[in-house]
Order: structure tokens, then C-alpha cells, then sequence
């Protein structure tokens, strides 16, 4: 559905994006991830043809940004990081009016802003200025006019910044029943979103691509080693820290044991095996046979905010060394 | 087509829901009021005086009152265009909003054509104030008519280029005082160029007076329609209008 291939966009001096390339199927939702300034917006910018790129291609449903932007416009919905909104109309007359700029015909036209109203849940303030409306509304209200013409792809640029928890979640079960029929990207600063929402992640830093993989593979790729969490029960008498501590550091292919917060006379620790080895099995075993009993066991992944600080950590040390 | 008609139905639906279009309103039915209002006056005295005295010229309305009357609309209104168009662009701009006009379905000539259209007829609305004073005229004479919907046509074409060339600079800029402000001296510029070169001889004043926005309206406010006033007025528009879609386009590559 979106090919990019060796994108580059450059201004005078600074390269905002630094050949680029992937690709997103169709009805995939996938999160774009970067530190600020990475060059997330001006790629949202390209494949929406808002910006034209400098070399590369960037592709639309088989339609290029550069040669068919017409087709690629009718058929992309784009929420900016601000949404587009103009304060002095009101929500239905604003959405009438970008829906008849989409392209939608005016016999459809009602019936389309009634739905798009229903769905992001703008109900209540159909009849109010948007000028009057707060941060939350005024981001549905965005979200509306990207939907509005039912396009086949949707780009989000931080769709959720500044809303509260609530709201938050209740965005993201929007863009979550909107996949599947719509291809999804959307930048984030939120990690979790992303490992919520997202099937797949692009990471980009200064401009160049870090990564990009399904969610699942990109911490399996990091992780060469495992990580489980481990809780240890006392079956006959408290347990000696130390002794359960050495116990577990005898199981064979454990590289380090790492205390956690103990409750209630319970231990708890987080083990680390060496690269290559499942200590699970092992574990299991080594507490059940030393007679205490195996409150919690199971397997901690990379979260996707450590893989991004180590992702970015290396780019950025990679960076220096050539500089 | 439809899209064109779209953005200009929102742009009179915005001007309208801000204070700037009645204010507009108001501030010029107030002066071409007063001036309609002088220029009668001394029409009647004159007239008066005349009769005393015993001269019996034929008086005509056209060529006394309304006459310089188009021509005081046309002055007032050059001050009232960057008003006007000093929104058109700078706005969106600064709102973000010229992110959605260009990543819809809609081709630049389209939402420039749409915008100047909207500023244009909110041009005629404040002009048709003036119409009622004159229609006033044909209540206690008989003016010719067909010299006054020339001269409204020169009053059109003019406020149409610079309308053109306000928009254009409208795209310039984020900040619409900037707009105004430019575009007033622009206007202000091109009207004492006329002035100081109407009796020119070399050619560089010729150049520069045909140049002129306001000696090509003498001609509609005499009543003449001369295809050469014509031609300039539309070639100046569509030179306007080029422009707004060049710098439009470049704002593609600046971003």
C-alpha cells in the first residue's frame, strides 16, 4: 500500500531525512518512532505530498507523490501534529466543508459528517465554534476530517499528544477498529501506544532509518539473551536471601541474578541468562528442588523503550565516532 | 469548478463571521456617504448659483457628480483592499491550515482562484453601498445609467488586481499585519505613480503610467469601455493570480 524507497529530503543545509526506505501493507497499522527532530513529520509530509522529495520515491496505492499527487490526495486522511481546524466555523459546517474538499458528493456529504461525527464522538459540540473547544474535542475533530472521505490510508501525526488518559484510550480503540479497513501510520512519542496499537515499527534517528521490524521480532532481534521474573515462596520456614540468591546463580547459562522488590516474606528476582540459553526449565527446577515453592516465573521482554533508547543510543554513538 | 466555489463560499463565510467585513462595510458606507453627501451639495449650488446668474448650461449629473464620485471609490477603496487580502494566505499559514488545502484533492490554481474570488465579492458588497446612493441620484433625476455600471465594471477590474497582487503577498508572509501593511504601501505606490507620472513625456513615465492601476479606470469612469483598459486589467489579474500560484508552489520547497 506505501512503498518508500531511498527517500531524501534535503533544505539548504540539514538533511531532515536521509534515504529512507520501507514499505507498510495494506490495513497494517504501523508506528513511526523518533526522537523529535528525527524527521518523522517532513516523511509524513512527503507521502501526504505536502513536501516534494528531494531523490527517492514514495508511492501511495501505486500512485507516486510526484507524478500522480491527485490520486495519492483523494486517497490518504492526514491529521497534522495541529490539527487543521479553522476556529471560526463550526464542527459540522468544518466538516462539511473538508469533506466537500475530498471529493465527496453532496448527496453523501451529510450523511458521511453524521457518521464521522458519531464515530470519533463528537456528538455534543456538532453545533459548537471550534474555537470554543478544548484540546480533546478539537483532536477528534481532527481525527473526523482525516476519516471524513473513508480513505484507504490514514496518517496520524501524534494523534494522542495532550489528550488525557481517558481520551487517550479511547483513541486508540478508534484507530484500532479503523485498521483493517484503512492502512494506518502514525508517529509517536509514546512507546506504549505503540506496542498496543502497532503490528510494526520504522525507527528513525536524525534522519536515517534505525529499524524496522514487527514489534515481536525487534525484541527478539535485541534480546539475544532472556530475561524471566522470578517470585520464591517460603514452604517451611523464611528464606535466606543469599542462599536462594546462590542457588539460582548455579543454574547453568544464568549470567547474573538481580534482586527485586520482595513482598511479604516472598522473594522476588530477575534472572538473566547468557545469550543463547533458556534457563526456564532449569530454574523452575532448581527452586522446586531446593524444597521452596515457585510463586511466579515468566519471561520479561525488551520493553519497546529500551529497545528505542538502545536503538537510538547506538545511532547516536555510531554518530560521534564518525564525526 | 466545485471546488473553487467551495473555498470561496467558506472564505465569504469566515469574512463574515469576523467584524473585518462589516467593519469594512460600515467605514466605506461612511465615507463615500459623506462624500456622496459634499458632492450633491455642491452640485445643487452650483446649480443654484448658475441659475441666479443667469447661465443656463446644461447641468449633467453624470459627467459632475457621479464621475468623481467613481473616482473618490476608487481611491478609498485601494486603502481598503489590504484589508481584505491580508488574511487570505497569512492565516492559513499560521494556523496550519494551508496543510490541509494542499494535501486535499484540490489543485493550488483552485484554492487561489477560490480565495480571490471570496475576496472579490466581499469587494462588491462593500462597493454596492455605494450603489444605493447613487440609486438615490435616479429618485430626483435621470442620470444615464449605462456610464455608471461601466464605471462599477472599472471599479471591479481594478479592485480585482489588487485583490490579485494582495493575495500574493499575502503568501509571503505569517503574519497578516506584515500583509496589510505591505500591501497598503504597494497600493499606495502604485496609486502615486499615477499621479506623479500623468504628464510624462519621456519614455520611461510613459512606461511607468501605463503601468498605473489608476489611469487605465479614467476611461470605465467616463463611461468608455476601451478594450486596451480591459486588457491590461485582466492581464495584470491573471499576472497577479500567476504569481500567488508561484509563491504558493514554492512554499512546497520551504516548508
Amino acid at each position: 500500500m506505501i512503498k518508500v524507497q531511498g527517500l531524501t529530503k534535503r533544505y539548504a543545509r540539514t538533511v531532515a531525512v536521509d534515504n529512507i526506505s520501507f514499505e507498510v501493507e495494506k490495513g497494517q497499522i504501523v508506528g513511526f518512532l523518533g526522537p523529535n527532530g528525527a524527521g518523522k513529520t517532513t516523511t509524513m509530509r512527503v507521502l501526504t505530498c505536502f513536501l516534494p522529495p528531494t531523490t527517492g520515491t514514495a508511492s501511495v496505492a501505486g500512485f507516486d507523490v510526484l507524478e500522480n499527487p491527485h490520486e495519492v490526495k483523494k486517497r490518504i486522511g492526514y491529521l497534522p501534529e495541529t490539527p487543521p481546524l479553522y476556529p471560526e466555523m463550526e464542527v459540522t459546517e468544518y466538516l462539511t466543508f473538508v469533506g466537500k474538499l475530498k471529493g465527496i458528493n453532496g448527496g453523501d456529504i451529510h450523511r458521511r459528517v453524521a457518521e464521522v461525527t458519531e464515530r470519533c464522538a463528537i456528538s455534543d459540540v456538532r453545533t459548537k465554534l471550534i474555537g470554543k473547544l478544548s484540546k480533546g474535542y478539537r483532536q477528534r475533530v481532527g481525527l473526523a476530517q482525516a476519516i471524513i472521505h473513508n480513505p484507504d490510508v490514514l496518517v496520524l501525526d501524534e494523534p494522542t499528544a495532550g489528550l488525557d488518559p481517558k481520551q487517550i484510550i479511547e483513541t486508540r480503540e478508534l484507530i484500532k477498529h479503523l485498521a483493517g479497513d484503512h492502512t494506518i501510520i502514525l508517529s509517536t512519542h509514546i512507546l506504549p501506544e505503540v506496542e498496543h496499537s502497532c503490528q510494526r515499527v520504522v525507527i528513525i534517528n536524525q534522519g536515517k532509518l534505525v529499524a524496522t521490524d514487527s514489534v515481536e521480532n525487534l525484541t527478539n532481534r535485541l534480546r539475544g539473551s532472556e530475561s524471566i521474573a522470578l517470585e520464591v515462596a517460603p514452604s517451611d520456614g523464611p528464606l535466606d536471601e543469599t542462599v536462594v540468591r546462590q542457588r539460582l546463580e548455579q543454574v547453568s547459562g544464568v549470567s547474573r541474578v538481580l534482586s527485586r522488590e520482595s513482598r511479604d516474606g516472598r522473594l522476588a528476582f530477575e534472572v538473566e541468562s547468557l545469550s543463547g540459553h533458556h534457563i526456564r526449565a532449569d530454574l523452575a527446577r532448581a527452586v522446586v528442588n531446593a524444597g521452596w515453592n515457585l510463586n511466579e516465573l515468566h519471561a520479561v521482554g525488551l520493553s519497546l523503550e529500551e529497545i528505542f533508547l538502545q536503538l537510538t543510543a547506538t545511532e547516536n554513538k555510531g554518530a560521534a565516532a564518525q564525526a | 469548478m466545485k471546488n473553487i466555489w467551495t473555498i470561496c463560499r467558506k472564505e465569504l463565510k469566515s469574512y463574515f463571521a469576523s467584524p473585518i467585513a462589516y467593519l469594512l462595510i460600515a467605514f466605506f458606507a461612511l465615507i463615500f456617504g459623506f462624500g456622496f453627501f459634499t458632492a450633491t451639495r455642491d452640485f445643487v449650488r452650483f446649480g443654484f448659483m448658475s441659475e441666479m446668474q443667469g447661465m443656463n448650461r446644461p447641468m449633467d449629473v453624470n459627467e459632475q457628480v457621479i464621475r468623481p464620485l467613481l473616482g473618490f471609490a476608487s481611491t478609498v477603496a485601494l486603502f481598503l483592499i489590504p484589508l481584505i487580502t491580508m488574511r487570505l494566505f497569512a492565516e492559513e499559514k499560521k494556523t496550519g491550515t494551508i496543510e490541509l488545502l494542499m494535501t486535499s484533492p484540490v489543485r493550488d490554481w483552485e484554492i487561489i482562484l477560490g480565495k480571490w474570488l471570496g475576496a472579490l465579492l466581499l469587494y462588491g458588497c462593500v462597493l454596492a453601498t455605494s450603489a444605493i446612493n447613487i440609486a438615490l441620484l435616479f429618485a430626483f433625476g435621470k442620470p444615464d445609467w449605462k456610464p455608471i455600471l461601466v464605471g462599477y465594471l472599472g471599479l471591479i477590474l481594478q479592485g480585482g488586481t489588487l485583490l490579485a497582487i494582495g493575495a500574493f503577498i499575502s503568501t509571503l508572509t505569517k503574519n497578516q499585519i506584515i500583509a496589510g501593511g505591505v500591501t497598503f504601501f504597494v497600493c499606495l505606490l502604485l496609486w502615486l505613480l499615477s499621479w506623479f507620472t500623468a504628464f510624462g513625456n519621456t519614455g520611461s513615465t510613459q512606461v511607468v503610467n501605463y503601468l498605473s492601476i489608476v489611469t487605465h479606470f479614467e476611461g470605465f469612469a467616463k463611461g468608455v469601455i476601451d478594450t486596451r483598459d480591459v486588457i491590461y486589467y485582466l492581464s495584470m489579474i491573471f499576472f497577479g493570480l500567476f504569481i500567488t500560484a508561484r509563491s504558493m508552489e514554492s512554499l512546497r520547497w520551504r516548508a
